[in-house]
C-alpha cells in the first residue's frame, strides 16, 4: 500500500481509531528508540527515597530501590513490545502455514491437523503457558516460543476456515486445473487474500501475547532479572502496592495502553473496511 | 402424548448429545496426553531433580525405580492416567503430601470465588449486550463498544492496582488482601470477596457483553423480527420474547467461554490478593517444579473448560425447537 495512501486511511479513521493509531505508534518509536534516551542507566540507583512521587528529576518516580521509573519503562517496553511482536509473527506463520498445509494437502493430514488443533484450543491458553513454563523453564528464546506456540491453535482455526473458503473458489479450481502445484496454490493463489481478513486477528493475538507475557512476567514466571519486561515492572514494585506508588501503576497503564490502542484500532480499520 | 412420542421427539437432540458427551470425553483424553507428554515425559529427570546434584547415580537409580521413572513412557502415562481418575494425581513433591489433599483445600475457594464473580457479571454482561443491540449503531452502542473493548484489553494487575489504591489505599474500605477468616460474618465474607471479584468482574462483563450484543444483533436480522415488528410487537417484548429465546445457543455458549475465562483471570487475581486457591497453587507448582501437583491442576481447568463448553451445548442443543421431530 502507498504511503499517501496509508495516511489517507489514517485521517478517514474515527476518533476512537486515531487514539489507538497514536498509541500504537507511541509504543512502537519507544521500543525502538527508549532504551537509548533513558535519563539514567536502568540499572543504577539515582535516588536516596525509594518509591519517590513524580518530581522534574523522576517523571515518573523512583522504584523499590530508588531507580528511575522512566529509564526502567523505556528499557522495558522495547522487551514487551519487540518479544510480543517476534512472537505473534511465529505465532501467525506457524498458525496460517499449517492451516494452508490442511487445506491443500491430503484430507487425512486436514484430519489430523484440525483434531490436533481442537485439542490444544481446548487447554486454556494460560495453563496451557503454565505448563510449558513449567517443563521447559523461561529463557528469553523459550518464552518466546511459549506465548508464540499457546496462540498457534487459534490463528490455525481461523485461517483455516478462511482457507478452506478460498480453496473452493473458481480461481483456485482454475490455477489447480492448469497444473499449479501445492505449494503455489497455497503461497500464491491462496495466501495473499487471507492477509486482510486475517489483519484483525493477528491484532487480538497480539493483545492477548501481551497480555500473557506481562502476565507471566508478573508471576516471576516470564522475563528474568536483570531483563525486565513491563510485567516484572509492576511484580518487583509491587510491594509498593500499599502506598499507591507511581513505580507500579505507570508500567501497569503502560501496558493497558498499549493493548488498547491495538484493540481500538483494529475495532476501527476493520469497520471502516466494512464500509 | 405417550411415552413413546416423548422419546421419538427428543431422540433426535439426545443422540447429538451423546455424541458431544463423547467428542469431549475424547477430547479430555487427548488433553491429558498432551499434558503428560509435556510435563512428565519432556523435561529432564524429576528423580536427579529432588535428590540435587549430590545425589550417587545409585541413589538416583533407586529413586527412579520407586518413582516408577524406570518403566517406558505408556506406561507412565496409563499408571498416572488411572490415578487421576481415581481421584489419586499422585504424591506432590515439594509438600510431601498426597495431591488430592491439597487439591480439595484449594478448590472450594476457587469455585467461590469463580461462582461469585460469575454471578455479579451476568446482570452487567446482559444489560451492555441487549442495551448496545437495541442502540445498534446510534452513540449509546459505540459509547459501550469503546467502553468494552477497552476494558477487555486491561492486564488484571492494572485493575487490581486501580482498585486497591481505590478501596483499600484511599477510601480505606476494604482490606488489600482477600483473608477470610474462619466462619466469616457476612460482612466479613463481603468485604474478602469484593476486590477479587470485581477485578474478574471486569473482563468478563466486557467480554461477555460483546459476544451478547453479537448474537441479539444476529438474531435481530432474521426475517421474523421484521416480521414481529410489523405485527406491532413492542420492542421490549420483541427482546425478551421473541430474540432471545432464539439467541439462547449462542448465549450459553458465550457464557461457558467467559467462565473459562474467569480461571485464566483468577490466576492472575489470586496471586495479587494472596488468595487461596487452585489457581495459586498451580503458580507456585510451577514455580517449584512440583510436576504432579502441576498436572492434576491443569487437568481440573481443562476439564472444567470442556464440562462447561458440554453444557452450553447441550443447552443450545435442548433449546433448539428445530432438532425435536414429531
Amino acid at each position: 500500500m502507498k504511503p499517501h495512501n496509508l495516511l489517507r486511511r489514517a485521517r478517514a479513521l474515527p476518533p476512537s481509531g486515531k487514539i489507538g493509531l497514536a498509541l500504537v505508534t507511541f509504543w512502537i518509536i519507544a521500543a525502538i528508540v527508549g532504551p537509548f534516551v533513558t535519563p539514567y542507566p536502568p540499572g543504577s540507583f539515582v535516588s536516596e527515597e525509594v518509591f519517590a512521587g513524580a518530581s522534574s528529576r523522576f517523571w515518573f518516580g523512583s522504584d523499590y530501590l530508588g531507580r528511575d521509573v522512566l529509564s526502567r519503562l523505556l528499557t522495558g517496553a522495547r522487551f514487551t513490545v519487540g518479544l510480543s511482536a517476534i512472537a505473534v509473527t511465529l505465532a501467525v506463520a506457524a498458525g496460517t502455514g499449517l492451516a494452508l498445509t490442511a487445506a491443500v494437502g491430503p484430507r487425512w493430514l486436514d484430519e489430523l491437523l484440525s483434531r490436533a488443533m481442537d485439542t490444544l484450543i481446548s487447554i486454556p491458553s494460560k495453563i496451557f503457558a503454565l505448563v510449558l513454563v513449567a517443563a521447559f523453564g523461561s529463557s528469553l528464546v523459550l518464552l518466546t516460543l511459549i506465548v508464540s506456540i499457546t496462540y498457534v491453535p487459534g490463528n490455525f482455526r481461523i485461517a483455516r476456515s478462511l482457507a478452506v473458503g478460498l480453496a473452493r473458489l473458481d480461481y483456485v479450481e482454475v490455477a489447480r486445473a492448469r497444473g499449479e502445484g501445492r505449494l503455489h496454490i497455497a503461497l500464491v493463489e491462496m495466501l495473499p487474500n487471507m492477509i486482510r481478513p486475517l489483519f484483525a486477528d493477528i491484532g487480538l493475538r497480539f493483545v492477548f501475547i501481551v497480555l500473557l507475557l506481562s502476565g507471566l512476567s508478573f508471576l516471576g514466571l516470564g522475563l528474568q532479572p536483570p531483563d525486565a519486561d513491563l510485567g516484572s515492572l509492576v511484580r518487583e514494585n509491587v510491594s509498593g502496592l500499599g502506598e499507591g506508588a507511581l513505580a507500579i501503576l505507570v508500567p501497569a497503564t503502560a501496558i493497558a495502553s498499549l493493548t488498547v490502542g491495538v484493540n481500538l484500532l483494529i475495532d476501527a480499520a476493520t469497520q471502516g473496511g466494512k464500509g | 402424548m405417550s411415552a413413546a412420542a416423548v422419546s421419538s421427539r427428543w431422540r433426535g437432540p439426545l443422540r447429538l448429545i451423546a455424541r458431544r458427551i463423547g467428542l469431549a470425553l475424547l477430547t479430555l483424553l487427548l488433553v491429558s496426553m498432551v499434558i503428560f507428554t509435556i510435563s512428565g515425559l519432556l523435561p529432564g529427570d524429576a528423580a536427579q531433580e529432588v535428590l540435587g546434584q549430590t545425589a550417587t547415580p545409585e541413589q538416583v537409580a533407586a529413586l527412579r525405580h520407586e518413582m516408577g521413572l524406570d518403566q517406558p513412557g505408556p506406561v507412565r502415562y496409563v499408571r498416572w492416567l488411572q490415578g487421576m481418575m481415581v481421584g489419586d494425581p499422585g504424591q506432590s513433591l515439594v509438600a510431601n503430601k498426597p495431591v488430592a489433599d491439597i487439591i480439595s483445600e484449594r478448590l472450594p475457594n476457587t469455585l467461590t470465588l469463580a461462582a461469585l464473580s460469575a454471578l455479579v457479571s451476568l446482570p452487567f454482561a446482559f444489560l451492555i449486550g441487549i442495551a448496545s443491540a437495541i442502540a445498534r449503531g446510534r452513540k449509546l452502542d459505540r459509547a459501550l463498544n469503546i467502553l468494552t473493548l477497552s476494558m477487555v484489553a486491561l492486564p488484571e494487575f492494572l485493575v487490581a492496582t486501580i482498585a486497591v489504591l481505590i478501596f483499600a489505599v484511599e477510601l480505606l474500605w476494604l482490606p488489600s488482601i482477600a483473608l477470610v477468616p474462619q466462619d466469616p460474618s457476612f460482612g466479613q465474607f463481603v468485604r474478602a470477596y469484593a476486590m477479587p471479584v470485581m477485578v474478574l468482574a471486569v473482563g468478563v462483563v466486557a467480554q461477555l457483553g460483546r459476544m451478547i450484543r453479537a448474537a441479539i444483533i444476529a438474531e435481530l436480522d432474521r426475517p421474523y423480527v421484521e416480521m414481529a415488528r410489523l405485527k406491532g410487537v413492542s420492542q421490549n417484548r420483541l427482546i425478551v420474547r421473541h430474540v432471545l429465546p432464539n439467541a439462547v445457543g449462542p448465549i450459553v455458549n458465550a457464557m461457558a467461554l467467559s467462565l473459562s475465562y474467569l480461571f485464566g483471570g483468577a490466576i492472575i487475581v489470586e496471586t495479587i490478593f494472596s488468595y487461596p486457591g487452585l489457581a495459586s497453587l498451580m503458580v507456585n507448582a510451577v514455580t517449584s517444579r512440583d510436576m504432579p501437583l502441576l498436572q492434576a491442576c491443569a487437568m481440573i481447568f481443562c476439564a472444567t473448560y470442556l464440562l462447561l463448553v458440554l453444557i452450553a451445548d447441550t443447552i443450545a442443543i435442548l433449546a433448539n425447537p428445530r432438532l425435536r421431530q414429531g
